[in-house]
């Protein structure tokens, strides 16, 4: 015992001498929650567009108004045909135009029927979708003030709210993706490379025969990590509460137990990419590139997991950040207690174990 | 030049000699372009909604018919009980609830005007304002149905509606594969130009091997381009590989714009994203330190490259720092000229800004390093 918690110092002392890396282990996630937690909006707001308005009559002046009064639109200038919002496009100035064609109040007025062309870049196809939806609901609200005019019967209204997130912020969905985004990230990067580094520069030679347990060896190097995550844990949500105003409906010491869980399952994925590589190259390239992406994706936060096609679907269940997502967003924003999210955990839980027990498997005390 | 040559050979046979990195450098970034467009379809469709009927009348079923028929709803419960239908909800089983109050069919006939309750899980904003927009176009067309049953309508529409018709350019089948392939393609080629060659120079100082280069006459210029060009190379090919190999083949993308202006950017923006690498390296002393600031500069970049969100919505401080990410530009560049064919006017100032950075990129890092220590 006397021995790991030496190991534990040095493990530690190695941390905390690299000042660089340990600015890069706090620094990270403080900037970066913050960053996102304002900046990362799937809403979507004062998206640029053009109006053609060949009518340039009242009824048009009045959607055009609608238009201008609603944030999620930007207008630029007008344009009066056809070439020019080509080219606009092509600029990739706009996202969207509006075409009113001539005539449109007297055909509304006379003939009950007019039309208007939305004409969206579809390159992005998400945001042409919204938009050409958000539009649609603002010609629609322009078509039911005329309406109100007149009564209708047999009216059916309906009355929506919008639960657990009343004013549709986004950090309300963004910051638990991105803290667990972060926080696996920077658990399987700092203890795949620590480990590796030891190998690469020799010492780890020494380390193994040591009359030391090798086994304990890998563990105290997971040790001061843990440890770290956690102080990171902490300051993502005291950030996230008191800067991005999120709210913790939940039990605060469940949120701790089940990270803590969380934390180990990345450190143990972290200890399996040391283990089969052999130089900190490697084990960065695959804890960066061929997992920062993916986690993004299959996290669920950015897009609609349910969306994907089912083999994916599999796919993105081996992916830790997932199940910690929805605890995270069961905890804080629901305030549902363990009852809700065992099942989640008891997937961490297993997790955890195979990588553990693979880890064991693989670890060898010879290096060559 | 010979130096030059030499260094070259070096260091491309140091790459193609570590056989654990060569699949990475390839085999990653292909695999995750195969696998990772198909994930990003925001397109709502498949929405949970749980319907709580009260009423249990023909018009109530009628409705709950529409909804179940409209494609867009899947009923996961219909039930007398919110609290049932709300346990759903804290399930992410459902959506959305739609409330049918007591006595709907009755005072829709008698009282000409009924309510009807919804309540949507609204942790992802913009799903449940859209789930709940399309619920309501279904309510109001069934509306419109009830109305019809009782009221002679004239032959022509006596109210005005306003028709909207959407052309969507550039890609008429809104597919979204078109818009994720070249930008995920892009996220790779940038993360192996700025990983690679930020970890590649610090990895010799680690080793120390970097000291015998020091000491031999070749120039800082020819040492920096000795490292720069194989990864340039390499970013060209696996740019290649993607663009044609999977984009075309796989994917049908076929490129709508000049081939060889896109080449010619990307030509610039890797000197721009090595540049990147370069200046990362001569900053640290370990890889664990180049590493973590690469990995802390690539995620900002790429979260906020406005691949997965749109730039235009972020506050005015945020807009700012996705305007100094070169990888912002490439994506957009990407997308101009892949999908929507745009001609060098239309890039002119992309070109300029991209050269701008890869000039001060460059001359930062060149002006950083030093073969003293």
């Amino acid at each position: 015992m006397k021995q790991f918690i030496t190991f534990v110092k040095k493990e530690f002392l190695h941390v905390f001498r690299d000042l660089k890396t340990l600015l890069m282990l706090f620094g990270l996630p403080i900037v970066q929650i913050i960053l996102f937690g304002f900046a990362l909006t799937n809403e979507i707001k004062n998206a640029k567009i053009v109006i053609c308005d060949y009518a340039k009559d009242n009824a048009s002046q009045q959607i055009i108004g609608k238009f201008e009064a609603s944030r999620q639109f930007e207008m630029e200038q007008s344009m009066l045909s056809h070439q020019q919002i080509e080219t606009a496009f092509k600029e990739g100035k706009i996202k969207m135009a509006i075409v009113f064609p001539a005539n449109f109040n007297k055909d509304l007025l006379h003939q009950n029927k007019a039309q208007v062309q939305l004409i969206t870049d579809a390159s992005d196809p998400n945001t042409a979708t919204t938009l050409s939806s958000y539009a649609t609901q603002i010609i629609m609200g322009y078509q039911n003030d005329l309406l109100q005019l007149q009564q209708l019967p047999y009216r059916i209204n309906t009355e929506v709210r919008m639960i657990y997130n009343p004013e549709l912020k986004a950090a309300v969905n963004f910051v638990p993706g991105v803290m667990s985004l972060i926080l696996l990230l920077v658990c399987v990067l700092m203890t795949s490379v620590s480990i590796v580094k030891e190998k690469e520069t020799g010492t780890m030679e020494i380390l193994l025969v040591s009359p030391f347990n090798p086994f304990l060896v890998i563990v105290s190097k997971a040790v001061p990590y843990l440890a770290l995550s956690l102080i990171n844990l902490t300051v993502i949500l005291l950030l996230s509460v008191f800067v991005l105003g999120m709210p913790v409906n939940g039990s605060i010491l469940l949120l701790y137990a089940v990270s803590t869980l969380f934390i180990i399952t990345a450190l143990s994925l972290g200890l399996l990419i040391s283990n089969v590589t052999a130089s900190q190259q490697s084990a960065m390239l695959i804890s960066l590139m061929g997992m920062l992406v993916p986690s993004i994706l299959f996290t669920g936060f950015m897009f609609p997991l349910e969306n994907i096609p089912y083999p994916l679907q599999l796919v993105a269940n081996v992916v830790p950040a997932k199940w910690y997502y929805i605890i995270v967003k069961s905890i804080m924003v629901k305030g549902l207690g363990f009852s809700a999210i065992w099942k989640e955990t008891l997937v961490l839980l297993g997790m955890t174990l195979v990588l553990l027990a693979v880890n064991i498997k693989k670890f060898k005390i010879r290096l060559v | 030049m010979r130096t030059l040559k030499f260094l070259l050979q070096k260091e491309f046979r140091q790459i193609f000699r570590n056989k654990a990195l060569l699949p990475l450098l390839f085999v990653v970034p292909i695999v995750q372009l195969l696998i990772l467009p198909l994930t990003a379809d925001y397109e709502v469709k498949n929405i949970n909604i749980a319907i709580v009927d009260h009423d249990h009348s023909t018009y109530s079923q009628k409705l709950v018919a529409k909804i179940g028929a409209s494609g867009y709803f899947k009923l996961t419960d219909y039930t007398n009980s919110f609290n049932n239908a709300f346990k759903q909800i804290e399930t992410d089983e459902a959506d959305l609830i739609l409330e049918i109050p007591q006595g709907f069919e009755r005072s829709l006939i008698r009282e000409d005007e009924q309510q009807l309750f919804l309540a949507v899980n609204a942790i992802n904003g913009v799903k449940a304002n859209l789930g709940g927009a399309y619920l309501n176009r279904i309510i109001a067309d069934y509306n419109t149905d009830v109305r019809l049953e009782w009221v002679q309508m004239p032959k022509f529409s006596p109210i005005p509606t306003i028709e909207v018709t959407a052309s969507n350019w550039f890609n008429p089948s809104m597919n979204y594969r078109f818009y994720m392939v070249p930008g995920i393609l892009a996220l790779l080629v940038t993360m192996i130009g700025a990983y690679m060659c930020a970890l590649n120079i610090v990895k010799e100082k680690e080793v120390g091997t970097i000291e015998q280069i020091n000491v031999t006459p070749v120039k800082k210029y020819q040492f920096i381009l000795g490292k720069l060009i194989p990864f340039w190379v390499i970013g060209i090919v696996v740019f290649s590989v993607g663009l044609f190999g999977i984009g075309w083949l796989i994917y049908g993308i076929v490129p709508v714009g000049n081939l060889l202006m896109l080449y010619a950017y990307l030509a610039v923006y890797l000197i721009a994203v090595l540049g990147l690498g370069l200046l990362i390296s001569t900053y640290s002393e370990t890889q664990q330190q180049a590493m973590s600031v690469a990995f802390f500069f690539m995620m900002i970049f790429i979260l906020m490259s406005g691949l997965f969100t749109s730039i235009d919505s972020m506050p005015r401080w945020a807009y700012v720092i996705t305007q100094i990410s070169p990888i912002t530009y490439f994506i957009e560049v990407m997308r101009m000229i892949v999908l929507k064919g745009s001609g060098f006017a239309n890039i002119q100032n992309h070109f300029l800004i991209m050269i701008g950075f890869a000039v001060f990129l460059n001359g930062w890092a060149i002006l950083n390093y030093k073969k003293t220590s």
